[in-house]
């Protein structure tokens, strides 16, 4: 999934310590906050935004969005979920980790019915380099995030980020950086990420970063064998994690055959994408597809 | 978290599931008493591991003596590097065929998924491959539940027609008791057709959604926790992400991606990891207790500190991490690689504290590291 500077972005949970913090390195970068929610502080302002006591109400007051990020504990994402979609908005950002499956499923089969793409849960979130994000992401360190011509999708936010340093270190910058999260049921599944990306005008190359668990980088290499871009290569992480346990992700986990790191090696250089031994490796990856440097 | 046979069972007891009589037994006296009083038995290793029977860790008896026999035997076994502490001891019942029927979070679907097969007893992955025709799926929408007709069109290519309908009904309460439980997977394999045409859970396997704990704390207390080392307990109670392994090299990094990789780049150098020990997410002012937590490990030789920031500020983890160092002043080399979300600080705060730069690259702070590791003679195995 792709965000851009002309999107209007809603923050529910916009007062808590995180929610400021980063409302405020948001609109510092460029992004169009509009508003904010918190049931307990409706009528007030943060961040120089108006908060109301719901998404609901932020649409019924003509605060329109196009986007809503959620800064919301466990317990609570589903309900704020079920709002913001009332409220009419096509597009979800779930930073949040540990939110029980059951809950995530109820948002999913909501966001099915009503058209809804909902990015997460457990991402760090989407970035436009030089135009706008939507998440904790470090847009903002220009050794990181650079303008170019790379899409990058990673399930991780924090190896998503060294992705992008090492391919800014290289010489290359990025069309998009679409963080999918972390969880075992994810909205934004990577194949979905690359048909995004695959659609996108700014995009040339796609480098994509996956983990051991599930069978997402199984169906994505199934795809990008059919597109128009090519998917210069991946690194997928855990290939020396133990089976059994969860590696710090709950979807991170080997059971018997599925999820395990030679499968999804498998697919992806059956599929023609190079497995990178280390991240650092991408930038002779791109150099040798012949990827134009920005 | 997974539960055993015994903590399982009385799920499906409460949704009006039938499951044998039973008693669970400590001992061989337990167990012979309770040999007399339901007579033809099957006794049952408790562990939280699948592959029991294999294990020799499932005996039939058919007497007190047999009983207590067989429950001494299984109770002085070791399975899946659990030693048995207790057996399940159930009734016999005369069974005409098995079934095997779950309920899943299904990542696909992104919802409920029911399986079921008339190939029960078996090994499901091995039914999936070998007789896939025999393994029928539906996806369940979370939000109206599951369909008896659904379930009945499911089963019904499989079963006697006069099993459907009590078959399905089953399998609806199947879906309630994996509903109320925040259930992961409720699996009955196998479920047995009994010779009065009757229908009976002969095993059961729950596993609690771990992200569901937190609303229910009752149901837990009745799960196995994992088996974990002192660092990972200690780890655990400081909500860190903590996994002990076997090599020389400590590492600290946030984000679970990132510390997978971190331990993924160590093994490409050749090296081999200590431990698994993440502080991202909100875990990241945790830096002190975490380092001090891995430099208990006397394996370790050296140390990489791999931060790349998002959410995690690396100037709030540097500032842990050099405080940790200064207190507790080891003697292990340690290697710093700093980027992303409050680096400039950090590397800052690194020069200024511990007269220390950070690498450029990941790579490089590992492959010295390494190359520490092992002139420390602290060579990998």
């Amino acid at each position: 999934m792709i965000v851009r500077g002309s999107e209007s972005l809603l923050v529910q949970g916009i007062t808590g310590k995180q929610g400021s913090f980063w409302t405020g390195k948001m609109q510092e970068y460029g992004t169009n906050v509009v508003g904010g929610v918190n049931p307990k502080k409706a009528g007030t302002e943060c961040c120089g935004v108006p908060v109301y006591a719901s998404a609901v109400d932020a649409m019924q007051a003509g605060t329109t969005f196009d986007v809503s990020i959620l800064f919301i504990p466990p317990l609570g994402v589903l309900a704020a979920a079920q709002d913001a979609m009332a409220a009419g908005c096509k597009k979800l950002v779930c930073l949040t980790e540990h939110i029980p499956v059951r809950d995530v499923m109820f948002m999913m089969a909501e966001a099915k019915e009503r058209g809804v793409q909902i990015v997460g849960p457990n991402t760090a979130g989407l970035v436009t380099p030089g135009e706008c994000f939507v998440g904790f992401m470090p847009a903002f360190d220009p050794a990181i995030f650079k303008a170019g011509n790379i899409g990058v999708i990673s399930r991780s936010g924090s190896l998503g980020t060294l992705m992008c340093l090492n391919i800014v270190q290289a010489g290359f910058g990025q069309s998009a950086f679409s963080g999918i999260g972390g969880d075992p049921i994810i909205g934004t599944t990577t194949r979905d990420a690359l048909e995004a990306l695959d659609a996108d005008d700014r995009t040339e190359a796609v480098v994509m970063v996956g983990e051991i668990g599930g069978s997402m980088e199984e169906h994505a290499a199934e795809y990008a064998a059919t597109m128009k871009k090519p998917v210069v290569a991946a690194f997928i992480a855990g290939g020396s994690s133990p089976p059994g346990k969860k590696m710090g992700h709950a979807g991170a986990i080997v059971m018997g055959d599925k999820g395990t790191y030679k499968s999804k090696k498998t697919a992806l250089e059956a599929a023609g994408v190079e497995v990178l031994a280390t991240p650092s490796a991408i930038g002779p990856a791109l150099v040798n597809a012949k990827i134009p440097q920005c | 978290m997974n539960f055993e046979e015994f903590a399982a069972k009385p799920l499906l007891a409460k949704v009006g599931i039938p499951i044998p009589t039973g008693m669970l037994a400590h001992d061989s006296k337990q167990a012979a008493s309770a040999g007399e009083a339901l007579g033809a038995v099957i006794v049952k290793a408790q562990v939280p591991t699948g592959k029991r029977g294999k294990a020799g860790g499932i005996i039939v008896a058919d007497s007190a003596a047999e009983t207590q026999a067989a429950a001494e035997k299984i109770l002085s076994m070791t399975i899946g590097g659990t030693a048995v502490e207790k057996v399940l001891i159930e009734q016999r019942a005369a069974i005409s065929q098995e079934y095997y029927a779950a309920i899943l979070n299904d990542a696909d679907s992104k919802g409920p998924l029911l399986m079921f097969s008339d190939q029960g007893g078996m090994d499901i992955e091995e039914i999936a491959q070998s007789q896939p025709e025999k393994l029928r799926q539906l996806a369940i929408d979370v939000r109206s539940g599951v369909q008896l007709s659904e379930v009945k069109a499911l089963v019904e290519p499989l079963v006697d027609a006069s099993v459907v309908q009590p078959l399905a009904d089953l399998l609806c309460k199947l879906y309630q008791a994996y509903a109320d439980n925040d259930a992961e997977l409720m699996e009955i394999n196998p479920l047995a057709l009994l010779d009065d045409n009757s229908l009976m859970a002969l095993d059961c396997k729950f596993v609690l959604d771990d992200s569901a704990i937190k609303r229910q704390q009752e149901l837990a207390k009745h799960g196995t926790p994992d088996k974990l080392t002192g660092r990972e307990l200690a780890a655990q109670e400081l909500d860190l992400k903590y996994i002990d392994l076997d090599g020389s090299i400590g590492l600290l990094a946030n984000g679970a991606g990132l510390t997978m990789t971190t331990m993924d780049v160590i093994t490409h150098y050749e090296g081999s990891p200590a431990n698994f020990l993440e502080i991202g997410g909100e875990a990241y002012t945790k830096a002190t207790e975490a380092l001090k937590l891995m430099l208990d490990n006397e394996k370790i030789k050296s140390l990489v500190v791999n931060f790349c920031g998002a959410f995690a500020r690396t100037d709030v983890m540097t500032e842990g991490v050099i405080n940790a160092w200064q207190e507790l002043q080891p003697e292990i080399p340690v290697f710093f690689s700093i980027h992303g979300t409050g680096s400039i600080e950090a590397r800052a705060m690194l020069k200024d504290r511990l007269g220390m730069d950070s690498f450029t690259t990941m790579d490089e702070a590992i492959q010295a590291a390494i190359q520490a590791a092992g002139s420390a003679g602290g060579a990998n195995s």
